[in-house]
């Protein structure tokens, strides 16, 4: 049976790399319930012995708390004035018809070839003599502006294939642009809406290299800033690092499990199956 | 009186300017403005405070391109590029080929393969230091399985830069596979009925109908893995943090260590500058392909 014999070989790699991927992530979150001694002898194992105080430190540490509500903010910020700005802008792209439109378009588009890490130095100036240093607009405001592009791309695809007889008609009955917008068009496009907050959410919530360069603030970190600081404190402390690490994980992979098909849907082109 | 007419073409312009503004002043001045500035500011030696009056001419790009650490970021980044483009996405659209097909367990191997890419690339990275850890890791576990003594592959000159680029493959692969996925199911059922019913087999379809097939969402994978990996810095900083000896600097981790840390805005601007060149050339390149599209305004 040859088909028998290729399905098997088939399986033999897929496990293989499946292991490839869990086993790191399995050792992490076990890794944080051992003592450091333990993890040198039995890094691979259930832990013999169960040490819960790596995560209940954590737990109790008001610091993780304010670095986790500190990317909340920065993330709903960002991802509430994305959505509305670029929605808003895609929306007279799709449907209003005025000279410059093709040209603001190519504009939008363009942003998205500047690499952000050519403006950082400017931004940061920016940032600064517009006095916002210090306060949570320092990450807020660059995040939006870098996530205009792309959202602006995905809405107004999504707002071209909506029926144009809805909006001929509407427009007929005396309803305004505005007025259209926010009784129709937003209602409509709850998938893209997903799609467009879920991978600004996301982006803003894993972003370190802009926090790093806008914030000084201890009190105003972000966690990924958070967990860097924690691991110079603790540097072979692989225990309480890996604590840190899986506290952060299990959100991000129940995040994943309920919203897998708008990631993936934004990370093709915004093309949401339902 | 004021006709219906004008009211509408009132309401159009009212909505244009409304609708655009925040957006388009929020792009101009922390997207585009900084990126022209950074050009202009390359020019000068300058520390950030008062206005640049240092003028150098070419002289942050000539130290650039004479310096070593520099050259090897460089070298790195391609290093990055090369494994990306010729390893790891030829091992994602393998994979995507075959659990695309009607394979029992399908859905938990796309699962588990697209995990990675949803973690953070520092909590990847940390994750990837302890398991190198020569003390504590897997990697010492599995040397101390043999009875040897596990090497410290990230401080190792030789071998830090391949422990940062299997994390890459690691974290990225899933995303591609994701990709092609995607594409694969939008072939249509009949034309593979077609290849079916004509006696093509499974490979013979993959590569006269499917990979052909696949060319513009190949050209998209290929695009995002290029423009990644040429801004790659959160993996780097928990692994190596550019060391040792900054043999493992990015583009980007230099940029932030020798223009951000120092304060040198010229001096970094000018590493941002090649940034961009290296990142325009590239999408230059791209346009015709993956804009052509999304260029045509279909009213």
């Amino acid at each position: 049976m040859k088909t028998n014999f290729r399905t098997y070989y088939l399986y033999l790699l897929l496990f293989f790399l499946a292991g490839v991927i869990i086993i790191p992530l399995y050792v992490s979150v076990m890794g944080g319930f051992k003592h450091t001694g333990e993890l040198r002898t039995n890094s691979l194992g259930l832990p013999i012995d169960w040490k819960f105080e790596n995560y209940t430190s954590l737990l109790i540490n008001s610091d993780f708390w304010l670095f986790l509500w500190n990317s909340t903010v920065y993330a709903v910020g960002t991802t509430f004035f994305v959505v509305l700005f670029a929605s808003m802008t895609a929306f007279v792209f799709a449907h209003v018809k005025f000279a410059a439109n093709k040209f603001l378009y190519n504009y939008f588009l363009l942003g998205l070839m500047f690499p952000f890490a050519t403006a950082i130095l400017p931004l940061f100036l920016r940032v600064r003599d517009f006095g916002l240093l210090g306060t949570s607009w320092a990450v807020i405001i660059p995040q939006i502006a870098f996530g205009l592009g792309f959202s602006i791309i995905l809405f107004r695809g999504f707002f071209r294939q909506m029926p144009k007889e809805i909006f001929e008609a509407a427009v007929c009955d005396g309803c305004s642009y505005t007025q259209f917008y926010f009784r129709f068009t937003l209602p409509l496009s709850t998938p893209i809406l997903a799609t467009v907050s879920v991978i600004t959410l996301t982006g803003s919530w894993n972003n370190y290299l802009l926090p790093l360069i806008m914030i000084n603030d201890e009190s105003l970190y972000s966690w990924p800033m958070g967990i860097m600081v924690f691991r110079g404190e603790y540097f072979t402390d692989w225990g309480k690092i890996l604590a840190y690490v899986s506290l952060t994980l299990v959100p991000a992979v129940v995040f994943f499990f309920a919203l897998q098909k708008y990631i993936v849907a934004g990370l093709t082109g915004g093309a949401v199956k339902e | 009186m004021r006709s219906a007419k004008f009211d509408a073409l009132l309401s159009r312009y009212y909505t244009i300017i409304i609708f655009l503004i925040p957006a388009l002043t929020i792009f101009t001045l922390f997207v585009v403005l900084p990126i022209g500035e950074a050009a202009y500011y390359s020019f000068f030696r300058w520390n950030g405070y008062g206005a640049p009056e240092k003028f150098v001419g070419l002289k942050n790009y000539e130290f650039l391109f004479k310096n070593r650490v520099f050259i090897m970021s460089l070298k790195n980044n391609f290093y990055i590029i090369a494994i990306s483009l010729f390893v790891q996405l030829p091992f994602a659209l393998l994979i995507a080929l075959m659990i695309s097909d009607k394979l029992r367990g399908a859905a938990f191997f796309r699962t588990v393969f697209f995990l990675p890419f949803i973690l953070a690339e520092i909590v990847t990275a940390l994750i990837w230091a302890y398991i190198y850890d020569g003390n504590y890791g897997l990697v010492a576990a599995i040397w101390g399985f043999f009875g040897a003594e596990a090497p410290f592959v990230l401080g190792d000159k030789d071998w830090a830069l391949v422990a940062i680029l299997i994390v890459i493959f690691w974290k990225f692969f899933g995303i591609h596979m994701m990709i092609y996925i995607a594409g694969l199911q939008a072939i249509s059922k009949e034309v593979l009925e077609a290849a079916k019913v004509d006696g093509a087999g499974p490979i013979t379809t993959a590569f006269r109908i499917k990979i052909p097939m696949l060319i513009p969402t190949i050209k998209l994978s290929v695009f995002l893995s290029l423009l990644g990996s040429l801004q790659l810095f959160d993996i780097i900083m928990p692994l190596t943090g550019g060391g040792p000896s900054n043999v493992t600097h990015s583009m980007v981790s230099y940029l932030y260590y020798f223009g951000v840390m120092r304060m040198k805005v010229g001096f970094g601007s000018a590493v941002g500058v090649v940034i961009f060149l290296i990142c325009l050339f590239i999408a230059i390149g791209y346009q015709r392909t993956l804009m052509r599209d999304d260029n045509e305004n279909k009213f």
